[in-house]
Formats: C-alpha cells, sequence, structure tokens
C-alpha cells in the first residue's frame, strides 16, 4: 500500500520535473544562446588578437572579362580572369579557380600555363597561395569556330568556380594574453580604475541620498503629491538617450542656456565647457585646487537619473511603516531629528544597504550615460566606456574583449557580496 | 543664545527666500523675455528678512487683507531700492518687469507663510526649532526637486520649438512666439518625419519594443511558473542563477553578440535586435513574475489539480488572470527596457531604413544638423513613454520597484 503510493509519488515528481524542464527550457535556451555563449565567446576573443577588420573573412575577389570583338580579324577569344586577396593581412591558401568551357570551342593557351591546365572542357587553375594583398591574372585563349558568337554567350553566363582555405584568427586555436598585456600595463589602466570607482562611489551614494531626501519631502501628505511622485520618476522614465543630449545642450559652451545665464550675471567670464574639461581651477584661501569638472558633471547626471528609483524604493519602505511608532515617539518627547535618526533611519537602513549594492553594480556597469555625455573624454573613461574605446573606436576587438573580462570578474565579486547581503533583507 | 529666538529665524528664512526666488524670478524674467536682466542680490537680502521680521510680528493678526498689503509693500520696497529700475532692463518691458516684482514678492510672502507658521518670535523650544527646520527644508527641497527635475525637459521641449537663427542670436531667449503659425513652429518636427525618417524609426521602435514584451511574456510566465510552483531539484541554484544573469551588462556582452552577429549577417536587422532584447528581459520578467506568483496561494491550485486540471491549464485559466495586473506591469516596464534602449541598437544598426528612434536619434548628433532637430527628436522618443507613464503610472510604478534596481 505505501510502496504503491511511494511510487506515484515518485512518478508525479517526476512528472513535475519534466514540466518544469519543458516550461523552462525556452528561456534557457534563449539565455544561453544570447547571454551565457557570448560570454564566453568575450574570454575566448580576449584570449586573441582579433582587430575589426577581421570580422570580415578574407576572400577572393575573381572577375571575369571576354575580350572578343565582331570586327576583330583575329582568330582568338580571349576570356581574362583577374583575381585579388581582399585582404591586407590574411594569406589564401589551396586557392583553385574553376571554370566550363563551352564544348565547341577549343583552347590554344593559358597564361600562366605553370597552375593552369584544360581538363574536359574545364579551366582548372591551381594557385595555391594567394598572398595578402596581392592579385593576378589568368588569361585563356580560345580559337573562333563557326558558332562563336552563339557559345560566347554560354561562356559569359558560366560563373566561375573558387574555392580556397583561409585562415581565420576567430577560430584558430592561437592563443596569447597580448590584449591582457596591454590592458594592464597601459598608464591609463589605473586611471581608469580610478575614475570607474570614484563615478559609482559618488554616483551611487548620491542617487541615494538624494533619493532619502525625496523620500522624506513627499513622504507628508500635501496637495498635488501624486502628481509631484510622477514627476520627479521622469528621468528615469525617458530615454537616455533623449535626457542625455538635452543635458548636453543645456550646459553647451556656446549655445547652452547656463553658460549664458552664468555669464549674463557675471558669475563667470567666459563660458565653462562642462563636459569637455577635464579640470577647473578653484582657489580656496589661496590654495589652487583641482576640481574634476567632466567627472562631476557625470557624477551630476547619474545622480538626476537614478535619485527616482532610490526615493521610489525608500518611499515604498517608509510607507509600511507603522505610524503609530512616531505617535509613541512624539508623546514622549522626542524631537523631530531624533525621530528620523532613531525610528526612520535604522528602519531604512536594510533597504538602502541592499539598495546601495545592487546600484553599485548597475552604476559600475553603465555604459550609456558616460558615452552620450563626454565620449568617456576629460577624464571620464571608466572600464565600460573603455571596452568601447579599445573594440570599436581603436577597432582591437581582442584589448576590448579584456576590458570586459575585467568588468565581468570585478562584476562577479560585488555580485557575490550582494548575494551574501540580500539573504538577511529579501525583496 | 540668538539662535533660540524666533525672530532670527524669521531673518534667516526671509533672507534665504528673498534670495531664491529673486534668482528664480530674474532667471524667468531673462528666459521669457529674451534680454539680459541684471541680477543684483544685495537689496533683497535686507528685504527679506524684513518681510521675515513682519511677518512673525504680525502672526496674530492675519487676514487676507493684510496678506495682500505685505505683499505690495513687500514689492514696492523691491523697486524703490533698485532706484526705480530693478534689472535695468529696457522700457518696453516695464509691464513685464513690474508683473516679476510682483510675483517676487508674492512668492516670499506665500513662503514666509509657509515656513514662519504658528512660530513665536520669542524664545523657542528645541522643538520649534527643528519644526522650522523641517518645514523649511520640505519647502526648499520640494521646490528645488520639481526644478531640477524639469528643467532639461523644459529645455528640451523649448529648444526643438525654435529656429536655428534666434538660437544662436540670443541663446537665453526660449520664449515662445505664439503669433507664428503651426509650420514655423514646429519646422524641426516636420523637418524630421519628412527628411529625417523618423516615421519610420517610429515604426521600428514600436515593431521591437511589442516584439520583445509578447517574446518575453511567452517565455517567462511559463518559466516563473515553474520556479514558483513546481518542485524542481537545485531550484535555489537557478533563481540565484537568473539574478546574476540579470545583471550582466550589455557592455560586456556587445562585442562577441557583434562578432557573431556579424558572421550570421543578422547585425544589421531588426530581427537581430528581437533576438537580443528578449534575451536581457527574460531573466527580469522571470525574476519579477515568479514573485508574483510566490504570493498567490498555492491552495487555489492544488484545488483545480484536484479537479482535473493540468498544470498548463492551471496557468492560463488560473495563474494569468489572477495575477494580470502584475502581467501589466512587467510588460509595461519590458517595453520601457526596449524602447529607451541605446547599446545594441547604435552597435547593431547601420541602415538608415530601420533604425529605432535610439538609433536615430543618435544620427541627428552631428555638427551639421541644428541642435532644434536634436532636441525635436528627443521630445519624439520621449513623448511615447510619458504617455504611457502618465496613464498607467500606477502598473509601471510597481513594475519599476519590482525589478526596478536594473537600469
Amino acid at each position: 500500500m505505501t510502496d504503491s503510493i511511494n511510487k506515484n509519488k515518485s512518478t508525479l515528481l517526476k512528472k513535475e520535473k519534466r514540466l518544469a524542464l519543458i516550461l523552462l527550457l525556452p528561456t534557457i535556451l534563449i539565455v544561453l544562446s544570447v547571454v551565457i555563449f557570448p560570454l564566453l565567446a568575450n574570454f575566448w576573443i580576449s584570449f586573441k588578437p582579433v582587430s575589426l577588420g577581421d570580422l570580415r573573412p578574407p576572400k577572393l575577389i575573381l572577375k571575369e572579362r571576354v575580350k572578343a570583338n565582331l570586327s576583330d580579324n583575329s582568330k582568338l577569344i580571349e576570356v581574362h580572369y583577374r583575381y585579388r586577396n581582399s585582404s591586407i593581412k590574411y594569406d589564401l591558401e589551396n586557392v583553385i579557380i574553376k571554370d566550363k568551357i563551352p564544348s565547341s570551342f577549343t583552347v590554344k593557351n593559358i597564361q600562366p600555363s605553370r597552375f593552369c591546365k584544360v581538363n574536359l572542357k574545364e579551366l582548372i587553375c591551381d594557385l595555391n597561395k594567394v598572398s595578402s594583398k596581392s592579385s593576378g591574372k589568368i588569361i585563356l585563349k580560345i580559337h573562333k569556330n563557326d558558332q562563336w558568337q552563339k557559345n560566347l554567350d554560354n561562356l559569359k553566363k558560366t560563373k566561375p568556380l573558387v574555392s580556397f582555405r583561409s585562415k581565420n584568427v576567430l577560430t584558430s586555436f592561437e592563443f596569447s594574453t597580448e590584449n591582457f598585456k596591454k590592458v594592464f600595463s597601459a598608464t591609463e589602466f589605473f586611471e581608469v580604475l580610478k575614475v570607474s570607482f570614484y563615478y559609482t562611489i559618488f554616483g551611487t551614494a548620491g542617487a541615494l541620498l538624494v533619493g532619502l531626501f525625496a523620500a522624506q519631502i513627499l513622504q507628508k501628505s500635501f496637495k498635488g503629491r501624486s502628481l509631484v511622485r510622477g514627476l520627479l520618476l521622469f528621468p528615469y522614465v525617458s530615454p537616455v538617450i533623449a535626457v542625455a543630449f538635452a543635458w548636453v545642450i543645456l550646459f553647451d559652451p556656446f549655445s547652452g542656456i547656463i553658460n549664458s545665464m552664468l555669464v549674463q550675471m557675471n558669475v563667470i567670464d567666459k563660458p565653462i565647457n562642462f563636459f569637455g574639461q577635464k579640470y577647473a581651477d578653484i582657489i580656496i584661501f589661496g590654495y589652487l585646487f583641482k576640481f574634476p569638472l567632466a567627472l562631476s558633471m557625470v557624477i551630476a547626471f547619474e545622480i538626476w537619473r537614478y535619485f527616482p528609483l532610490s526615493f521610489l524604493f525608500i518611499l515604498a519602505r517608509m510607507q509600511s511603516f507603522p505610524e503609530e511608532v512616531y505617535d509613541a515617539a512624539k508623546i514622549d518627547g522626542a524631537s523631530p531629528f531624533q525621530q528620523f535618526y532613531y525610528i526612520s533611519l535604522p528602519f531604512l537602513i536594510g533597504i538602502m544597504s541592499i539598495l546601495f549594492l545592487l546600484r553599485f553594480i548597475w552604476t559600475f556597469n553603465k555604459f550609456d550615460d558616460i558615452f552620450l555625455l563626454t565620449g568617456g573624454n576629460a577624464g571620464t573613461r571608466t572600464f565600460t566606456v573603455n571596452v568601447y574605446e579599445q573594440a570599436f573606436a581603436i577597432s582591437n576587438l581582442g584589448a576590448g574583449a579584456a576590458v570586459a573580462v575585467v568588468i565581468f570578474i570585478l562584476l562577479l565579486s560585488f555580485s557575490l557580496l550582494f548575494m551574501k547581503y540580500s539573504k538577511k533583507e529579501t525583496f | 543664545m540668538f539662535w533660540q529666538y524666533g525672530l532670527f529665524y524669521s531673518i534667516l528664512s526671509g533672507c534665504i527666500w528673498g534670495v531664491f526666488w529673486q534668482i528664480f524670478f530674474t532667471v524667468v524674467g531673462i528666459l521669457t523675455l529674451g534680454t539680459p536682466l541684471n541680477l543684483e542680490l544685495s537689496q533683497i537680502m535686507i528685504i527679506g528678512p524684513l518681510a521675515g521680521i513682519l511677518f512673525i510680528q504680525s502672526q496674530k493678526f492675519l487676514s487676507l487683507k493684510f496678506h495682500l498689503i505685505a505683499i505690495i509693500a513687500i514689492a514696492f520696497l523691491i523697486f524703490t531700492s533698485h532706484l526705480g529700475d530693478p534689472y535695468q532692463a529696457q522700457d518696453e518691458n516695464r509691464l513685464m518687469i513690474l508683473l516679476l516684482i510682483l510675483f517676487t514678492s508674492s512668492f516670499i510672502w506665500i513662503s514666509l507663510n509657509h515656513s514662519l507658521y504658528n512660530l513665536k518670535p520669542g524664545k523657542l523650544s528645541k522643538h520649534d526649532i527643528e519644526s522650522f527646520y523641517i518645514k523649511f527644508m520640505w519647502g526648499i527641497g520640494l521646490i528645488l526637486l520639481i526644478l531640477i527635475t524639469l528643467i532639461p525637459f523644459y529645455i528640451m521641449i523649448m529648444t526643438s520649438l525654435k529656429n536655428q537663427q534666434s538660437l544662436i542670436l540670443n541663446p537665453l531667449d526660449l520664449s515662445v512666439n505664439l503669433n507664428t503659425d503651426f509650420k514655423t513652429l514646429f519646422n524641426s518636427y516636420i523637418e524630421l518625419f519628412t527628411n529625417f525618417k523618423f516615421h519610420l524609426f517610429l515604426i521600428n521602435s514600436f515593431i521591437v519594443s511589442c516584439t520583445t514584451v509578447i517574446i518575453t511574456l511567452f517565455f517567462s510566465i511559463p518559466g516563473a511558473y515553474a520556479l514558483a510552483r513546481l518542485r524542481i531539484p537545485n531550484k535555489k541554484i537557478f533563481s540565484g542563477a537568473v539574478i546574476l544573469i540579470y545583471l550582466i551588462p550589455s557592455i560586456v556582452l556587445i562585442i562577441p553578440l557583434y562578432t557573431i552577429f556579424s558572421y550570421m549577417g543578422l547585425r544589421n536587422s531588426l530581427f537581430g535586435l528581437m533576438l537580443v532584447y528578449p534575451a536581457t528581459t527574460i531573466p527580469v520578467a522571470l525574476y519579477m513574475l515568479r514573485g508574483y506568483f510566490s504570493a498567490l496561494s498555492s491552495e487555489i491550485d492544488d484545488a483545480a489539480l484536484i479537479d482535473g486540471l493540468s498544470r498548463v491549464q492551471i496557468i492560463l485559466k488560473i495563474a494569468i488572470p489572477l495575477s494580470k495586473p502584475a502581467i501589466v506591469s512587467v510588460g509595461l516596464y519590458v517595453f520601457m527596457i526596449a524602447w529607451n534602449e541605446f547599446l545594441i541598437a547604435f552597435m547593431f544598426l547601420d541602415d538608415p531604413n530601420i533604425f529605432t528612434l535610439s538609433r536615430g536619434i543618435m544620427s541627428l548628433n552631428s555638427s551639421e544638423i541644428p541642435q532644434q532637430h536634436l532636441m525635436a527628436g528627443a521630445v519624439i522618443a520621449t513623448i511615447p513613454v510619458m504617455v504611457i507613464f502618465l496613464y498607467l503610472e500606477k502598473f509601471l510604478i510597481s513594475g519599476l520597484s519590482a525589478g526596478g534596481v536594473k537600469g
């Protein structure tokens, strides 16, 4: 009796497992093919000297031209085959060109005769190797016969067949650590590291603090509160490209409003290039202080765009808080600051630390914002922008992939940290 | 000590509110008049505190009449303290200047009304002082937050309505001449839709975003149900993997994706985008929906199983109808991600006929194309998201708070 129940149970369990697998399979497949496989491919590429140009595999370009003149008295038709290696880097090997010759034609000679022969009305040229950037010509001479004009069309119609073997850096098994050496030895590596962490820490902390402030303000109920709450989310929900360009135009040194306004009000003498100037000299108590202007602007944008998110989470958490606790504190004579410091803050610290860690990861991963604002210039190049810079601006895909590997490893360690802490606080 | 007295706080808030509104309305004046206005703050730093003292001393007999008299008195003080020529503006703007001053004085008075309400001029308790600070910070904080949030959007819309000449002549003139006809006012928009193929970009963006939403929901609903309800070995590891995958940024994947898609000839196509976008959004959707499904009581499922429904039927007939709002939230959130996506569209698309809006706006970012076109493009890309957001704010907010840590 119990045996059969157990048996039923286990078959049910098996069935459930199978069903779960079927339900999850499409997800697993698409994530495997578009996320996991590229991730592995990225490791592969990072160990290879690949440039953007290598994505176009080397090819043999062949052009056929028939030279025959109706009025020409000569008894010969000439067929020219011009070939060229499209790659400027890699040789082509085992190159063979084949072309059919209509049976009514008889071949007089072929140049260069070393490589080519005619076999059963078929031209076969075994060129063996066509080195990079090189080109050549094969000339086939054919006797004219009675029906040559009709057959000429046949000759033109048959397309020559080309076969060759080329080396492909991407699929070969040659590896080098050149990319990593380049990434780590560059003097800019530490600069990039420093900028990345400045950007991430100040951007995350700033957005969190402004979010906390906004949540405090919006917690009090007033007329039009839900409207204001909606307004404050605008920066986050609108497309990054739209708001980034709005900022660029707002702070433009030539036609930007902020600059003309500051000049107009005599705050500054000449326009400041907010997104293009690495340092601004500020003199405090006679001491020259170099203020990283562009980086600060990018951080300000980050705070502006992402404070709504922290605000939303903190507000949601605050509204779930029992009001009676505050009432009790008021009766006990706690001042408003004490209420905030001793009641609200400890209550919010959990969500805020989780938000900090998660936002830290996302800010670290941020690419679009900096790329659109400064293009990574003027001391704002973070790791993510460096990936683009190496891979697509300098067109060294391998080096870009190596930077991406560095990002991934840092990301993985942050994530593990996050997972460890988030167990305490679920949301 | 002096900082224990209400009078001190009335002076302090009068000074700060005075300077704040003076700057604010000078900027408003510059932007609406388009003429240079001189900003002088020394006068208001005396008038503001005077207004503060007036308010705190007269709390007992406040009435509508008194308010009006006070506002006019402050305005008069501002006017005379500038020797009758505040802002040193041209004469033709006299009426507008008067209006600005009236606005400045009334906003100073209203703000004082808010932050000094019920404050005694005499000695204050600690509780009163802190309440004052909180009220004061609340007022200034609210205004600053709204201003800072909206200014870039304001600039975006206003710039898009200007023409090249007036922008170069005076970048500060953001006034819109309502007498101009529709065609000149919306010239940039008309230009974008006729010469820059923006109608195509709009359609492409809609196709890509909607397809992404459909594919994502189609895959993630059964997946999330399985994760929430069915007994799977190593469920925890699987759920952890979902979060991890969800944290991988597209910049790490862009090089191999670019390489692989180039080889397969999928790169310069909308189909390629429709393959990549769902893959990046499915983990988010799975993560969000799993939470929603777990919150549904499992007894309903058990009852349905006993009644002979299969799991697939349960998903279709029970889980989906019960979590409709959640699915709408997730769908909207995914739509927003796909609509706003920039990097992959920028790297993948070369052919202007298949540009999405993000990619299309990027192509406007060149020195040959005037700024107002760029801003008009930005407005076109922003409006659909805003419309959806305002209509379905509740859904989107719950979507944002469930999965919004991404982005």
